[in-house]
Order: structure tokens, then C-alpha cells, then sequence
């Protein structure tokens, strides 16, 4: 039946008229994850006989007539929401087996609407990487070219949906985590506002800059799985209580008019040559469709890498103080006094990038040190968001590179966490504006997909959504699928 | 101290005051006291992975009342800050608690230094009042060398109340202790319960000579529960850092433990090194916004404060400032002194019910511990008694009887009286007969009396009230005698 081959449009379809079964479905990814997850580790835990009895259950309210854009719908949570009942590790020795008592509100959200998860994915442990090659349970292979690397933190889900392994997946982005595997892995990714989604039951790394989003085959099947998602939620105080437009209905948007800011300062220092003629190729697509191109000025990228990696591990120095060895997650052997339990639970239990910020942020965050560094980073955070507020000014949306390169070797960077942090130049400067940004496959380059971002002012996902969309129906990057993964597996 | 003449304490006072809200500062989980251990704790509390605090709003009305109250600056906007540090009874590695912009800055309360009408007036002015959460506890008793954890605080809202250090007296931080203890239970807003923790006081001391102006290096005195042992833990500590320095020593800044079993303090830890508690911004909550129309109607919601009522009480009712103050110090004293009164409708008298509550009744809570709250003589059967003392029912002394058989749980002043035969003879022809029959069984010293012998109309008095076993009217007895012995001496000159 080919089922990964079809949108989510498609497999509503199909199980609203009985073509198949949610169980069908659900059978037919599983034996897809059990065929090639072994290959790609892009799932740190299978739930088959969950995802079955959700399945039947899907069936059960379709055959009592209920219909829903994600009734009987297979996905994968990235391992850092939680779950009732099943593992959340964020791919960490630290929390190992721990199960949480409750459910993330995404994934309340996404139960209700009968969606069926196949398990949850691997990622950069606690989030905190761009290769997820710093997870506790292995590094994620690339779909596209198994010696490189997938791209994070998200990893594991941009993984399984490059290889079709599920429809459509999670993620969460603090500074890149959806965009840059989404871009990496060829497929489309949208980092919602910040406020956009609950961060409730999401597992912080940064609190200021995490959210939630989700990594799929197109514009249109995201829109899907991200109207289910969004919404203001009591249990987060910093969720937005801004209504949630009809992201389906509004994918088509006209384009006619629609003004692109390309950030001059993006194209200049870095930038790959064949990554920037891709992305002016997707541009001059664009432009056939009706829009205009515009020239803007983002001066701060090199500020924003500064002021991230002081504000995301200040944060995470502080909400990572909870995993102490004395209520949950990992204790070491034979504690000796409470300072020894405290030292070598965190020494065992966190792996090193993870001791890295845990260590940058506590510093940053010391006396004599918190104006030099966390309040200034503050002030940076604050010219940044008001430069985009400036661009916007000139544009809609603004275009440009998720990240100076494609996918690199798998263990090219891991000596050097600097060169690393580098990946993160463009995306994360819409983490600290709080903006919606979005991936979207625009070619490849040595044969490892590219991607283009787009980014909008506050709350304009609809539009980001369209704009890929428009693209989307006028190119086939993103039905691309790596050879090995193509075929049906039987 | 008189031995420690030429020196100087100041002190100051931090009070930890946990908010009587129904649930949890940043969750939804009940605040009572004494559940089993981790029973009101939930995933919020325990500081498991992926939760998010969400802000009591009744906790913020909570503290805004206080500073209405202490006349300080309500913040229309305040932030919460995280206080970074590692214990097993802080869940999540952090406290939630506002430094940079605290909802409560300034304001300050006036306390009496002094003894009854010789008391006089000083100002205690406060630094700030910010919201937090408690912390669990650790339980080191009953775990054989483990420690437990209860996290049934953790998350209780709290008001950390600072003053400045403008107290020079463990008597003077008693006062202003007791004057916070009053207004915020008076505002409804903390139960007041310093045995279970409600309302903590920390006391910073410090002791310089006299007439320097630098501060001398200060303790923080921990692990007072109640104002008693309040101004022994200060005098000893005053004491101590004073015979230190007269010994060549130096004070160290030090948390220090009150044993009120030894009556001494002790080390906990050193604060040489000042603590990084890494603050920043909680980026998990918004910043606290206050609408003004919200404040206003808060203000005007205000119930009568101690200083306020205790005015009204010398004004309306011509009470001396030392019972007024006596009265109103706190909020259940004041309310057992207007119910009583009340409760004896027109014949009430507001000075006769004063005396009675801050003498009698206080003096036997007092010797037996008790909240008057808790009194075994109620409002209503205290007014009861009064009212058969205003009639004349009773004499002070047969009243005093008569209470002490109702606190003894006899029943009410008007049974008691009634099955005890106490009631006063005042009828002026009953006690005319019994003054007869006495005069008439001692005519030898009724002669000696007449004759000069004064001493002797105790001894008519005596036999009288003898007689009247007890009852008689003492005044109308006195009248009735006079008379008597005066008309006999003249039928006896006749």
C-alpha cells in the first residue's frame, strides 16, 4: 500500500473511507521501524504494543463515525516529552528508566486526538547538541548517508521521518533543534513563537528559548500535526493565550505581493557556496510564484551565538539542579555523604557537552560574572529581537540559510564544541527573538539535502506554513526519499 | 546586660511567614499542616522533570495586604528570581523567590520599648517583603543514620518580611515581632502557629560599643519558635558576642541554632564566604502585574489593624493605652474583648471587661498555656459573670469563685452560683436581722465599742459575713452596721 508514501491528507482519507485500518497503518510502520531503525538508532524506545491498542482504539472511533485529521494517525515523540507509562529519558544516563506520572500536554493534546505514537526518539541528551552524536544511547545515523550525521537535537525524529520510518514527529528547538536536522535530513520542519505550544511536560534545557514543533514530509502534513498541538495552556504560564488560527485552511495564502527579506549579513562570512546557490535557486522560485525579494540587514548573528551559549546553559545549569540523585532518575553506588551522592550522580549520570554548559551557565551565573555576562547576553537578546522587529518593517518573511553547511561527518566536530556551536549561527537568533521559523528542503549539495529557513514575525506560522506550501506545490525536494528507504517493507 | 554597660546591640529581623492559602504557591497541591510525610506533595512539588510552576494569585493578594497594611510600596510589577543551591529538601535545586523587584518595599510599624504606661513609642522601619516557597523538610530523627524528606512545605507560600537593623534590645525585637505576628493574622493572611512553623523569626545580631557608628559583624540566630525563646536566644547571643570581644576574640558571621533546652546557641555553619546563590530571572513565570484599580480595592478591603483599633478603644471606650495596646495585640485578644462586651448588651462596661481579660483571665492562660482561643470560659459565660457583678449579684471575690469553677469546666456562672448558694444577700432587712442578733449576743463589746474601741467593728464584720456565710453585701453590711451600733449607743445613752 506504500503508506509512507502518502501525506497525511492521504491516510485520513484512507481510514475515514475504511480504505485501511489504523491497525494496518500502525503494522505497516512498525514493521518499516523494525526493519530499518537498527541501521539509523533514531529511536531510543519502541512502544509497538502501545501503539497497537491506541491503533485499535483509533478504529474503534472511526468506526462509530469520528473522524480527525489525526484519528489513527502513527507519529513519534522526541524522548523529551513526557509520558505516562512509557520511558522519557532525554537521552540521558541520568534519567534512564525513569517514567513519568504524567503526560507533556503536546502529548495529551495529541492523544485525544487519537494520534498513535510508534515510540520515542533519539536526540542529543538533554537536548543540548546539533549532531545527536551526544546521546547516552548512541548517535543517530543520516537516512541520506549513513556517515553523516543526522543534525540536533532533534535527530532521531528528523531521522525516522527522512526514512519514512513514521508520517511525522515531534521535536523542539532551543536553538536550531527542529530546523537544522529538519534541513540536514531533507525533510520540513516548523519551530512555532515561543508561547506557541505547552511547554508542559517538555523536559527544559532552556526555559526562555525552548519550544515545541514538529518535523514532517511537507508544509501541509506539519500544519496538520501543529494545529493539534497549539494552544494556550493553563499548566504554562508562558504559553500565549493568542487563538489558534486554521493552519490548514490558510495554506493557501496568496503570494502575490508577499515581500522576502534576505538578510545581506547571512550571505556573506561562512556560508557554504553551494548551500547560498541553492537557497537563491529556491529564492528565484519564490519570486516565479509572485514574491518579491528584498534586502535586509541582521547584523547580530555573531551576537546571538554569544548570548545564546550564556543564556541557554544559564538556564540549564539551573533547571538540570533537579536531577540530584535523591528522588528520581540516576544514584550512584554507595553514596559515602551527601556531597558524594550529589558529585557522582551528576558525573555518572550527565554526559560531557551536558557537564560542558551545566559548567559555562553555573559561571555565567556567579557573582562578579552575572552582569559581565548573563545581563549583557540579556541586552543583546533584546537588540536582536528589536532588529527583527526593524526587518520586519521591509518584509513578511524573512529567507535565508538554516545552517552554513549540509550534514557533516559524524564525528567531524566532536573535538571541537566551538566549531560545533557554529551550526547554530542562523537558527539561533529566532530562539532568542522568540520567532517562528521553518525548514523546508530546497536540493541538495554532494548528495546531502539543504535546507532554506523562513522566519516570521510573532504568531505568523500560518503564513510560513502557506509560503512553504506554495513551494512545495511547485517542487518535489521534499518528497525526496533516500534510496534504502524507498521501497515498501513487506 | 547591666553588666554590659557601654555596649550596644542591633538587631534585625527576618520573618518567614507562610500564607494560610488553600493550596500551594505554584501548585495545586492543599498546604495543611501534619499530613503524612509526601502526601501533599505533587509532581510540581517534587520538582520532577518537564513541570512548570503556575502562580497563586491569592498568595499575591496575600502579600500586598501586608504592605498595604505596613504602609510600604506595593510593586504594581514584580518578578520572581531563582536561587540557585543544592539540599534534599529543595526538589528542584532552586527556590522560586524575588530579589530583584520584591512585591512589598519600605514601609515600617511602631512597637511600644517599655513597660506598661511608662512605654514609649519607636519606629521600626522594614526593608522589604517578597514572596517564595518553603522548602521541605529533613527529617534526621527515626532514619539510623539516613535522612528523611518531607515535601508537604515544599511550595507553601511564604512572605519573607526584612526589617532594617533598628531593634537595640532582645525586648524591642520581641515587640516588633509580636507587632507582624499581630497584623498579619489580624489581615487573615498567616495562622500565626510558630510551634508548627507558620511564622519563623531569624535574627540577625550584631553588638558594637557605644557611640560607634561602624556595625560589628553580625550572626543570623536560627530555630526560634516561639517569642520567648525570641528574646533568649538574642540576650544569650548579645551576651556571647559581647564577652568574646572583652576576651580579645572576634565574632564570625555565622548561622547560629537556638537550644531552647540548654538556653544557648550554637554553630550550624560559617558564612565567611558569602554564598553564590547564582540568582537570575525564573524565565518559567511571568512578572507579577497588579492591576491599580486591583490594589485600590485590596486597600479598601483592609480590616481594622491593631494601632487603629487599639486608638479606638481609648477613645470610645476610655481605656488606658497600656490595656488598649494590651487588648488589640493581638487579633483573638481583641476579638474575646469585644465579644464579651457585646454579650453583655447595655450593661456592659468596657473597663470592668479589661480588667477581667487582661487580669484574671490572661494571668490563667498564661499559668496554663493555653490560646485564649482556647479559654476554657468562653466570651459569652465570661460576659455572663460580669453581668451578675454589675448587678451586684457577686462580689470581686465570690466572681473570682465563680470563674474559677467554670474554667474548671463546673458549668455556667449563673448555675454555679445558683447550686453554690452564692448569691448576695442584699436585701437591707435580712442583713438589719443577722446585724441584731449579733449585736445582741455582745453587748459587752458593743459597750466597748461605744466607749471609744473602733478596732472593733472588723470584728462585728467578721461575724456578721460569718454568719451571712459570706454572702452579705460588703458595702450594705458596713452601712447597715454603722447605723446600728450608732443607734444602740444612743438608746444605750438613753
Amino acid at each position: 500500500m506504500s503508506y509512507h508514501l502518502k501525506t497525511l491528507t492521504q491516510l485520513r482519507a484512507g481510514l475515514a473511507s475504511r480504505a485501511f485500518s489504523a491497525r494496518e497503518l500502525t503494522v505497516s510502520f512498525l514493521n518499516r521501524m523494525a526493519a530499518h531503525d537498527g541501521g539509523l538508532n533514531s529511536f531510543i524506545t519502541q512502544t509497538p504494543e502501545q501503539a497497537l491498542l491506541a491503533a485499535d482504539l483509533a478504529d474503534k472511533r472511526l468506526a462509530a463515525g469520528e473522524t480527525g485529521p489525526l484519528l489513527g494517525i502513527p507519529y513519534a515523540h522526541k524522548d523529551i516529552f513526557c509520558t505516562a507509562g512509557v520511558r522519557t529519558t532525554c537521552a540521558s544516563k541520568m534519567l534512564g528508566n525513569w517514567v513519568a506520572p504524567y503526560d507533556a500536554s503536546v502529548h495529551q493534546k495529541l492523544a485525544a486526538a487519537g494520534a498513535v505514537m510508534l515510540g520515542k526518539t533519539n536526540m542529543d541528551e538533554f537536548a543540548m547538541g546539533s549532531s545527536n552524536e551526544n546521546s547516552a544511547f548512541g548517535a543517530v545515523k543520516n537516512p541520506w548517508d549513513h556517515t553523516a550525521v543526522p543534525g540536533g537535537s532533534s535527530g532521531g525524529s528528523a531521522a525516522a521521518v527522512a526514512a519514512r520510518l513514521v508520517p511525522i514527529a515531534t521535536g523542539s528547538d532551543t536553538g536550531g533543534s527542529i530546523r537544522q536536522p529538519a534541513a540536514y535530513c531533507g525533510i520540513t520542519g516548523i519551530k512555532p513563537t515561543y508561547g506557541r505550544v505547552s511547554r508542559f511536560g517538555m523536559i527544559a534545557y532552556a526555559s526562555s528559548l525552548d519550544q515545541g514543533g514538529v518535523l514532517g514530509v511537507s508544509a501541509a502534513d506539519c500544519a496538520v500535526m501543529l494545529q493539534a498541538m497549539a494552544g494556550h495552556d493553563a499548566r504554562d504560564s508562558t504559553s500565549a493565550p493568542v487563538p489558534v488560527p486554521d493552519y490548514v485552511a490558510q495554506l493557501n495564502q496568496p503570494m502575490a505581493g508577499l515581500r522576502i527579506g534576505v538578510p545581506r549579513q547571512w550571505f556573506t562570512q561562512g556560508l557554504s557556496v553551494s548551500v547560498a546557490a541553492r537557497i537563491d535557486d529556491a529564492l528565484l522560485e519564490l519570486e516565479a510564484l509572485g514574491a518579491t525579494r528584498v534586502a535586509i540587514d541582521l547584523p547580530d548573528a555573531p551576537l546571538a551565538l554569544a548570548a545564546y551559549y550564556l543564556i541557554a546553559p544559564a538556564e540549564a545549569s539551573s533547571n538540570l539542579s533537579r536531577f540530584d540523585g535523591v528522588r528520581f532518575g540516576h544514584r550512584c553506588a554507595d553514596p559515602q555523604d551527601l556531597n558524594d551522592l550529589y558529585e557522582r550522580s551528576r558525573s555518572e549520570g550527565f554526559g560531557a557537552e551536558v557537564q560542558r554548559r551545566i559548567l559555562i551557565g553555573t559561571y555565567a551565573l556567579s557573582a562578579g560574572y552575572y552582569d559581565a555576562f548573563y545581563v549583557r547576553a540579556q541586552r543583546a537578546r533584546r537588540q536582536i529581537a528589536a532588529h527583527f522587529a526593524s526587518a520586519f518593517a521591509h518584509c513578511d518573511v524573512i529567507a535565508g540559510p538554516v545552517a552554513p553547511n549540509v550534514a557533516f561527518d559524524l564525528g567531524a566536530h566532536s573535538k571541537d564544541p566551538a566549531t560545533m556551536y557554529l551550526e547554530d549561527i542562523y537558527t539561533i537568533p529566532v530562539n532568542l527573538a522568540g520567532l517562528p521559523g521553518m525548514s523546508i528542503p530546497v536540493g541538495f549539495a554532494g548528495g546531502r539535502p539543504v535546507g532554506m529557513q523562513l522566519i516570521g514575525p510573532a504568531f505568523t506560522e500560518s503564513r510560513l506554513l502557506s509560503v512553504a506550501h506554495h513551494y512545495q506545490q511547485h517542487t518535489d525536494w521534499h518528497q525526496q526519499i533516500p534510496n534504502a528507504y524507498r521501497e515498501d517493507v513487506v | 546586660m547591666s553588666s554590659h554597660a557601654g555596649w550596644e546591640a542591633v538587631i534585625g529581623l527576618e520573618i518567614h511567614t507562610q500564607l494560610a492559602t488553600q493550596s500551594k504557591i505554584f501548585s495545586g497541591a492543599a498546604t495543611a499542616f501534619g499530613a503524612e510525610p509526601n502526601s501533599q506533595a505533587c509532581a510540581v512539588d517534587l520538582g520532577l522533570p518537564g513541570v512548570l510552576p503556575v502562580l497563586n494569585a491569592e498568595a499575591v493578594r496575600m502579600a500586598a495586604l501586608f504592605g498595604l497594611a505596613v504602609g510600604a510600596h506595593v510593586a504594581l510589577e514584580s518578578t520572581f528570581d531563582r536561587k540557585n543551591y543544592f539540599y534534599p529538601d529543595l526538589p528542584k535545586g532552586y527556590q522560586i523567590s524575588q530579589l530583584a523587584q520584591p512585591i512589598v518595599s519600605g514601609g515600617a510599624v511602631v512597637i511600644a520599648v517599655g513597660e506598661g504606661d511608662k512605654a514609649v513609642q519607636k519606629t521600626i522601619h522594614l526593608t522589604r517583603a517578597h514572596l517564595e516557597e518553603d522548602a521541605g523538610k529533613s527529617l534526621h530523627e527515626d532514619f539510623a543514620g539516613a535522612t528523611g524528606i518531607d515535601l508537604n512545605r515544599a511550595g507553601t507560600p511564604l512572605i519573607e518580611i526584612v526589617s532594617e537593623p533598628e531593634m537595640s534590645s532582645a525586648a524591642e525585637a520581641v515587640a516588633y515581632a509580636r507587632k507582624i505576628h499581630a497584623m498579619v493574622q489580624y489581615l487573615g493572611i498567616c495562622d500565626g502557629n510558630m510551634q508548627e512553623g507558620s511564622f519563623r523569626v531569624d535574627a540577625n545580631v550584631s553588638v558594637r560599643r557605644r557611640g560607634d557608628t561602624q556595625l560589628g559583624t553580625r550572626t543570623e540566630v536560627k530555630n526560634v519558635n516561639s517569642f520567648r525563646f525570641l528574646e533568649r536566644a538574642i540576650d544569650y547571643e548579645i551576651n556571647r558576642q559581647i564577652e568574646l570581644i572583652e576576651d580579645g576574640g572576634r565574632v564570625q558571621q555565622q548561622t547560629r541554632l537556638y537550644d531552647p533546652n540548654k538556653d544557648e546557641t550554637r554553630m550550624m555553619r560559617t558564612k565567611e564566604a558569602a554564598d553564590d546563590y547564582r540568582y537570575f530571572p525564573d524565565p518559567d513565570l511571568l512578572p507579577v502585574i497588579i492591576k491599580p484599580e486591583t490594589l485600590e480595592a485590596w486597600r479598601a478591603s483592609l480590616p481594622e489593624l491593631p494601632d487603629a483599633k487599639a486608638a479606638r478603644y481609648q477613645a470610645h471606650y476610655g481605656l488606658s493605652a497600656y490595656d488598649s495596646s494590651v487588648l488589640t495585640s493581638a487579633k483573638q485578644t481583641a476579638a474575646y474583648f469585644e465579644q464579651t462586651l457585646a454579650a453583655m448588651g447595655k450593661a456592659g462596661d468596657a473597663k470592668l471587661v479589661a480588667n477581667w481579660v487582661t487580669g484574671t483571665l490572661a494571668a490563667q492562660l498564661n499559668k496554663e498555656g493555653l490560646e485564649i482561643s482556647l479559654s476554657p470560659v468562653p466570651a459569652d459565660l465570661l460576659a455572663q459573670l460580669l453581668l451578675r457583678v454589675v448587678d451586684n449579684t457577686l462580689s470581686n471575690k465570690l466572681a473570682k469563685e465563680v470563674f474559677d469553677a467554670v474554667w474548671a469546666g463546673e458549668g455556667t456562672p449563673d448555675g454555679i452560683i445558683e447550686a453554690r448558694g452564692l448569691k448576695q444577700i442584699t436585701d437591707t432587712g435580712a442583713i438589719e436581722a443577722m446585724v441584731g442578733a449579733i449585736l445582741a449576743e455582745h453587748p459587752d463589746k458593743v459597750a466597748e465599742y461605744r466607749a471609744g474601741k473602733d478596732k472593733l467593728f472588723g470584728f462585728f464584720v467578721g461575724l456578721v459575713m460569718k454568719a451571712a456565710k459570706g454572702k452579705a453585701n460588703p458595702q450594705q453590711l458596713n452601712d447597715v452596721l454603722k447605723s446600728s451600733l450608732g443607734s444602740c449607743g444612743e438608746e444605750g445613752g438613753v
